[in-house]
């Protein structure tokens, strides 16, 4: 326990040169971008001496490592710049942004587990059958279909022929009222306020999106879970466990899958940090407020404050998502924290 | 009264070329009590026969004839859900390669505890205390602990009792043993068989023990059943299997298996073998070893893995390094083949000191195609993706001038040298047998003209019969072109034909060394007594004119 304990704590003090560096990159990454923020900043009408003035303003006619040490102590302090494009700090528009990221992200994520993990587990325990089948055809799906078709075709279908999806115009429908924010995820809001109808629109704002993404998920998570319980089956341990009468339930969630799930475990976290950074179409399909199409917009119009801190905040998720993964490694596998090196 | 009774047993394996069939109409009884050995090479159906018993077939095998009878239960017939309630209570089994049988990510206390409770022998209260006992009953040391212990926290020996815990825990009446010491090491190999004969005996149980090893059989089993091709073809006592074998094969296996007093020649086959070889006398060294050192940096201080080690090899000789695992002997051989830098010491290789050409560069070093080496694992050591007759060309590419034509003509050469059909040249590893990926082996060794060559165990994988063809032509290989070698392995008896002297490590230690007769006669430290003794003395065979007849 005690050297797992250390796996613990070395690997939480390997995320802090990663944090570090990622200061770094995100820095370099936006004056790396081309459009010079000075000009944009100043406004169309804007002369030389106006242009310079705001340039002088902004801090960048600084040399670099100066304006690095400024914008790093701006960070620390949870400072990060004005969006150009909203006129809000960047922080608090990440901080209403990205709760409707994560609460997208999480929801289809969880949809996709309950429905991948089984059914790869199905399909491995009987190839060639049914299950089996059903389980490649639903796979290729997931894989070969874009999201922003899927995403549209639902709208379609549940939406404008149906008629049982509300309109696809972001968390919530204007008729409920915004829940007080304390998570920023709506559906734990209302449910903390009690607001049990604002609870039910953002959940029917919340489907059709979320089985998008879920189906886009889909597709690694079953395989993975497939390809692992099959190797997990086929091994020696596996042949000691029947051969010493345990039920087929002992041995295939007690033996094998507890053994699959390492590698699903990897594989979500892949997954997970994707579709983080790759929702920007189903959020566009379905106008959600998220932080995708807020990066693509501070992009387009050279908000490099915006850019910046988006670049930031999901470096930092990335770093305490990859943590999490490996934490959850030496909770599966206790051989973790044990090895040489 | 016979436990287990299979007549007629047919068991088949549906394959992309058609149907298979492993198992062809074997009958056999174990009796009560009795211990029974199915010995036989890879692929003669020995294991088959027993997943058949089990119920355990792959998918794809099936039990196409026959029937097995266990205790009046006909077990072909038996629904899945009473096998699953024999399995572990009535019939038992464990396995070889003991560290993977174990699931690696469970306490081995709660292994033990699933299969007392699946059979209802403990409740959720006292399972604990009785998988303590059962870890007790198997000889395991502070039991306590171990319960908590995961399996890559083990030693093998100790995984493989922990898996005979796992068998025995709740009592049952036979016990299959499929090669429980293949791939332990030899003094580990006789406490696992001693134990599981201890056992048996204490319990009254039945065995049938599975192995490939005819000296091992014949020195636990009451009775011996000879498989080859999925069929029997020989049954009797061990004694008189071995003294009066009456079928070719069986005779064939008796004389493969190494022995006291045998010479290499002797392993073979009456008809086939040849005259003794004339072996070159040694005297000038060729290779001198000093004082040499390996430290690792370990995560708990440095790990001594060598521990100043000082021998010589001369000019034409085979000298055998013999030692269980972890006693540095692969250390040593990797430092020698220069594959890493020894801490300290000398290597001296023709007067000239190789330690100090740093085994990173050692690729470009005029010695490098002096020393050559032969892999223990004859698959894993080729590019899979490479024919046997690229593996070969492959060190005269680059280690020699050779122009490309006459490379050819060099290949076919080493392959006649070593004995390998030239038409098989042009096949990939999967498709060639592990006799013959041995000979791709050598043959790519020996391509470079060495004085000198390092045989890491390169035998161990092979059956006996295959090995006896292999060593013979290690033997032939050094007389005609008088070749050094270093044999490491962990059988005495295999070292014994082979080598003019023995050095035993453990530790990192050299605890003995002298010529093979003198060590293998009157070994002086206790280790190498220790290592004689647990080594399977199998029965000495007739002289081969009493049944030369048949």
């Amino acid at each position: 326990m005690a050297g797992r304990l250390r796996t613990i704590g070395l690997r939480i003090t390997h995320a802090i040169p990663v944090i570090l560096g990622v200061v770094v990159v995100s820095f370099l990454l936006t004056r790396a971008l081309p459009g010079d923020p000075a000009v944009y900043f100043a406004g169309h009408a804007a002369d030389e001496a106006s242009i310079e003035e705001v340039r002088t303003a902004l801090g960048l006619d600084k040399p670099l490592p100066e304006q690095f040490l400024v914008y790093a102590g701006n960070v620390l302090t949870g400072d990060l710049g004005q969006s150009l494009s909203t006129g809000q700090p960047v922080i608090e528009d990440l901080a209403h942004r990205l709760p409707a990221s994560l609460e997208l992200t999480l929801t289809a994520l969880l949809l996709s587990c309950t429905i991948a993990i089984p059914l790869g587990v199905l399909a491995a325990t009987r190839p060639g059958s049914a299950v089996d089948h059903l389980c490649r055809v639903l796979v290729t799906a997931g894989v070969s279909l874009p999201t922003f078709f899927t995403g549209v075709l639902l709208i379609y279908i549940f939406y404008y022929l149906l008629g049982i999806a509300p309109s696809p115009l972001g968390r919530l429908d204007f008729i409920y009222i915004e829940p007080d924010r304390i998570t920023g995820f709506y559906l734990i809001d209302a449910a903390i306020a009690g607001d049990w109808e604002t609870w039910t629109g953002a959940l029917k704002q919340l489907v059709l999106p979320a089985i998008t993404l879920t189906l886009f998920t889909l597709a690694p998570l079953a395989r993975m879970t497939r390809a692992a319980m099959l190797s997990a089956l086929s091994s020696d341990y596996i042949r000691t466990a029947r051969a010493a009468g345990l039920t087929e339930d002992k041995v295939l969630f007690t033996y094998a899958f507890r053994n699959a799930l390492l590698p699903v475990v990897t594989t979500l976290g892949m997954v997970f940090s994707f579709t983080l950074g790759a929702n920007v179409l189903v959020e566009k399909v379905f106008a959600w407020p998220g932080i995708g199409s807020y990066a693509v917009e501070a992009l387009v119009v050279s908000d490099y404050a915006a850019v910046q801190g988006f670049v930031l905040a999901m470096a930092l998720l990335f770093v305490v998502l990859n943590l999490v993964i490996d934490l959850s490694y030496t909770l599966i596998d206790p051989r973790i924290g044990f090895e040489t090196r | 009264m016979s436990l287990l009774s299979i007549q007629d047993l047919k068991v088949s394996f549906a394959t992309r070329r058609g149907s298979v069939e492993a198992v062809r109409g074997i009958s056999l009884e174990i009796r009560k009590g009795e211990v029974l050995g199915i010995v036989g090479e890879s692929g003669s159906g020995k294991s088959v026969t027993s997943y058949a018993l089990m119920r355990l077939l792959e998918r794809n095998g099936r039990i196409s004839g026959g029937s097995l009878t266990y205790g009046g239960i006909d077990l072909r017939q038996a629904r899945e859900s009473t096998m699953r309630d024999l399995r572990g209570r009535e019939i038992s089994m464990i396995f070889q390669n003991p560290r993977a049988a174990l699931n690696p990510i469970r306490k081995v206390g709660h292994q033990i505890e699933d299969v007392l409770r699946r059979h209802a022998k403990a409740t959720r209260s006292n399972a604990r205390s009785a998988a303590i006992r059962a870890l007790e009953a198997v000889r395991i040391r502070d039991a306590e602990a171990r319960y908590n212990a995961y399996p890559f926290e083990l030693s093998g020996g100790m995984c493989q009792r922990v898996v005979i815990a796992i068998a025995l825990a709740c009592d049952p009446k036979l016990l299959i043993a499929d090669e429980p010491t293949t791939g332990l090491d030899i003094t580990t190999q006789k406490a696992v068989m001693d134990l599981i004969a201890d056992l048996i005996a204490e319990r009254g149980m039945s065995a049938m023990v599975i192995t490939h090893d005819l000296g091992l059989a014949a020195q636990y089993c009451n009775r011996l059943v000879v498989m080859k091709d999925g069929e029997i073809v020989e049954e009797g006592g061990p004694e008189t299997l071995f003294s009066r074998p009456q079928h070719a094969y069986t005779r064939k296996l008796v004389d493969a298996t190494p022995r006291p007093g045998a010479s290499v020649r002797q392993l073979l086959p009456l008809d086939q073998r040849s005259a003794e070889p004339q072996l070159p006398k040694a005297e000038t060294p060729l290779l001198e070893i000093r004082d040499l050192t390996k430290t690792y940096q370990g995560r708990s201080g440095p790990v001594h893995a060598v521990k100043g080690i000082s021998f010589e090899v001369r000019k034409g000789e085979s000298v055998g390094l013999v030692g269980e695992s972890g006693c540095g002997k692969s250390t040593t051989s990797s430092m020698l083949v220069r594959l890493i830098d020894p801490t300290s010491g000398e290597i001296l290789f023709n007067g000239r000191d190789l330690a100090r050409s740093p085994a990173r560069n050692f690729a470009r070093d005029a010695d490098r195609a002096r020393i050559q080496m032969v892999f223990q694992d004859a698959t894993d050591s080729f590019n899979p993706r490479h024919t046997a007759r690229q593996s070969i060309a492959e060190p005269l590419a680059r280690l020699t001038n050779t122009p490309k034509r006459q490379r050819v003509a060099r290949v076919e050469e080493l392959a006649d040298l070593v004995g390998l059909p030239r038409p098989l040249l042009d096949r990939f590893p999967h498709q060639l047998s592990g006799g013959q990926k041995a000979r791709v082996g050598i043959a790519r060794a020996i391509a470079v003209d060495p004085q000198f060559l390092i045989l890491d165990e390169p035998t161990a994988a092979l059956d006996v019969s295959i090995q006896a063809i292999v060593l013979n032509l290690l033997v032939d290989l050094r007389t005609k072109l008088g070749i050094s070698y270093l044999f490491v392995s962990h059988d005495l008896h295999v070292v014994r034909l082979l080598c003019d002297r023995v050095i035993v490590m453990r530790d990192g230690e050299i605890v003995e060394q002298g010529t093979a007769a003198s060590v293998m006669e009157t070994p002086s430290h206790p280790y190498t007594r220790e290592l004689l003794a647990a080594s399977p003395k199998p029965p000495l065979p007739a002289p081969p004119e009493r049944t030369a007849a048949e």
